[in-house]
């Protein structure tokens, strides 16, 4: 699903260059559920971005299911993630004047999709996260774990076959993250491949494996259950 | 070809401008501020040019005037300068020798006092003949108007405007009674219709005597106009040549000119009509004002929805369609101040024409086209650059909240 070979990113931050990712490499087969952990700053969010065509290589190639997309245009890019991508965010990114239900078309809505379409999906697929009695709800009177549902609906309703998460627990109560790591683990159940990126160990552990960037570099990779016993697990080898 | 359909498009900017009602309003204002104006000062330069056009109209079309001075055709009768003399007996030989002319009426105006036992009134004093009447289209009120006689007799007579005759002589019958023109006694032959303003010239405040009377009175050495009125308008032109030659042999040279209804007509309306141009200009520099208003909120707007702009980005949005979708947003809030701008205006019009019934103003349909299209244009040209700069964002930055 994911190969990336010696993809190297760098940017500038204050007039100084940051090696966000350094010569990575790293295969993720379709189906699987990765953890990618690392301290902030330590370029996992940068993995995610490029994972997701938000963001380019500046050197080293990147296959995503398949095809080099590391060098392609922006609308190219565009399109593979309109058709191939769902993403979550920490900070759920749903737009605040729309509703619940508006939140989950607004993919389908610039996608084309003629409107009965639509309708019936979104509500498919607020119903598959428990959230059709709030449909018409703004964000601002849904709680933290109802927002993260619906932003989870909206990433999955073009039906990708990736869906990256980027610390999808990290505004979330106990009881809420629960929830939506039991709703991710679903949809990786069902054969979508999820990629979340953590510093929470407690989210990492329902992957079936774990990836530790220290400093825009891979310096670990282990079985989920290796976890708790890896002291010192961010440490530069 | 974006994918997504135009209704689409439009329902998810309306969307956006309801998200922030009270600046949509304010710059939905500011439009409609400046296509009102357009309308509204476009509906008075045209209800200006309308009026003297009527006024004009009321002449006649088969009516040439003769002014002396050599001027351009498209000049204005009494602009020239009265160089050469127009004769009492050029008007004669007018009537006579000229195919195609009907009736000939030479005119000479002053000022003078006209009294009526202690009540005076300081009014204008027409020099005339019979033909006035016909050619000027102006009717009797009652008694007679100035006698058939030669045009050189001159009488002491006169045919008073219906203002002068009621301030003069307050409810007594004039007619038969003598005023007195300056130091001239003449004898009150007839009373004109009520008829306001003709031409510039108010027909209820004067009096009409015999041209050659108001001649000696005024000791004029030329008439200020001869106007000719022509059997029909296919004559017209001939007749003007005619005339022209005639009166170039009798003062050999060609110091007179000979303007048509039309002409004049014309000269008004071109000269009112760059008056209503420029008023519409003025009023569309407001549109730019509008423009810029429209420019600021959508620059916020699209400030605020920073991070939108990036999630937009990474379900797949193409830039195009972000672009798309800001332009809308200034279309819509353009167009639709421009609506309720075109509504504001007509309805200040409305207003005027009630106030002042003479004046014919309605916005010209050229006008309110183009101040709907201007508006839209402003719209698009000032939402281009914010809808730009969104389209722009990088997506990675942008869902950061940053730029």
């Amino acid at each position: 699903m994911i190969r990336f070979e010696g993809v190297s990113r760098t940017y500038e931050l204050g007039g100084r260059p940051v090696h966000a990712l350094v010569e990575v490499s790293e295969h993720i087969r379709p189906g699987e559920h990765v953890a990618i952990m690392g301290r902030s700053g330590s370029g996992k969010s940068t993995l995610l971005n490029i994972a997701g065509c938000l963001d380019r290589p500046d050197s080293g190639s990147y296959w995503l299911d398949g095809r080099a997309v590391g060098t392609l245009a922006d609308r190219e890019l565009t399109a593979v993630r309109r058709h191939l991508v769902g993403f979550v965010f920490q900070s759920f990114q749903l737009v605040p004047r729309l509703t619940a239900f508006e939140n989950v078309e607004l993919p389908m809505v610039f996608a084309g999709l003629p409107r009965g379409e639509r309708r019936a999906r979104a509500a498919a697929a607020l119903a598959a996260v428990e959230l059709a009695e709030r449909a018409e709800h703004r964000p601002d009177q849904l709680s933290g774990g109802e927002r993260q549902r619906v932003a989870l609906a909206r990433a999955t309703i073009m039906r990708p076959r990736l869906l990256l998460a980027d610390e999808p627990t990290g505004n979330l109560d106990l009881a809420s993250g629960a929830q939506i790591l039991d709703l991710l683990t679903g949809l990786n159940a069902a054969g979508l491949t999820l990629v979340v990126v953590t510093h929470d160990p407690l989210v990492a552990r329902r992957a079936g494996r774990v990836i530790v960037l220290v400093d825009g570099r891979i310096v670990r990779r282990l079985a989920s259950s290796e976890l708790s016993g890896a002291a010192d697990l961010f440490s530069a080898r | 070809m974006s994918p997504m359909s135009a209704a689409d498009l439009f329902a998810f900017a309306l969307r956006a401008l309801t998200g922030q009602r009270l600046r949509s309003a304010l710059s939905l204002g500011g439009m409609a501020i400046g296509v009102a104006a357009v309308v509204a000062l476009t509906a008075l330069g045209e209800g200006a040019r309308r009026y003297v056009i009527d006024q004009f109209a009321s002449l006649g079309t088969n009516v040439l005037i003769v002014v002396p001075g050599k001027t351009e055709t498209t000049g204005l009768p009494g602009l020239a300068a009265a160089a050469r003399s127009l004769t009492l007996a050029d008007a004669r030989a007018l009537g006579r020798g000229v195919a195609g002319v009907e009736k000939v009426a030479p005119i000479a105006i002053g000022n003078e006092t006209v009294a009526h036992g202690a009540r005076r009134r300081q009014v204008a004093v027409v020099g005339a003949t019979r033909e006035f009447l016909g050619v000027r289209r102006l009717t009797l009120g009652h008694g007679k108007f100035l006698p058939a006689e030669e045009i050189e007799r001159g009488s002491a007579v006169v045919v008073l405007g219906s203002k002068v005759a009621s301030e003069l002589f307050a409810g007594e019958e004039p007619v038969g009674q003598a005023v007195r023109i300056g130091g001239w006694r003449v004898r009150v032959l007839g009373v004109m219709a009520p008829r306001g303003v003709q031409l510039g010239a108010d027909i209820d405040d004067m009096v009409i005597v015999p041209v050659a009377t108001a001649m000696r009175m005024f000791d004029l050495r030329s008439l200020v106009r001869i106007m000719v009125s022509v059997r029909s308008h296919a004559e017209l032109e001939a007749a003007r040549g005619a005339i022209v030659r005639l009166l170039a042999a009798r003062h050999r040279e060609e110091d007179v000119t000979v303007l048509t209804q039309d002409a004049v007509v014309a000269t008004f309306s071109s000269i009112l009509g760059a008056l209503t141009m420029a008023l519409g200009a003025i009023a569309a520099v407001s549109l730019s004002v509008a423009g810029i208003g429209i420019m600021n909120v959508m620059l916020v707007s699209v400030s605020e929805r920073t991070r939108e702009i990036g999630l937009l980005r990474a379900v797949g949005v193409e830039r195009r369609q972000v672009l798309a979708a800001f332009l809308a947003q200034a279309a819509l809030l353009a167009t639709a101040g421009g609506l309720l701008g075109l509504a504001a205006g007509t309805a200040a019009v409305r207003l005027l024409v009630r106030l002042y019934p003479a004046l014919p103003a309605a916005p010209p349909a050229w006008a309110v086209g183009s101040a709907l299209a201007l508006a839209l244009g402003v719209g698009l040209f000032f939402g281009w650059l914010p809808a730009r700069r969104a389209a722009r964002l990088d997506p990675v930055a942008a869902l950061a909240g940053g730029r």
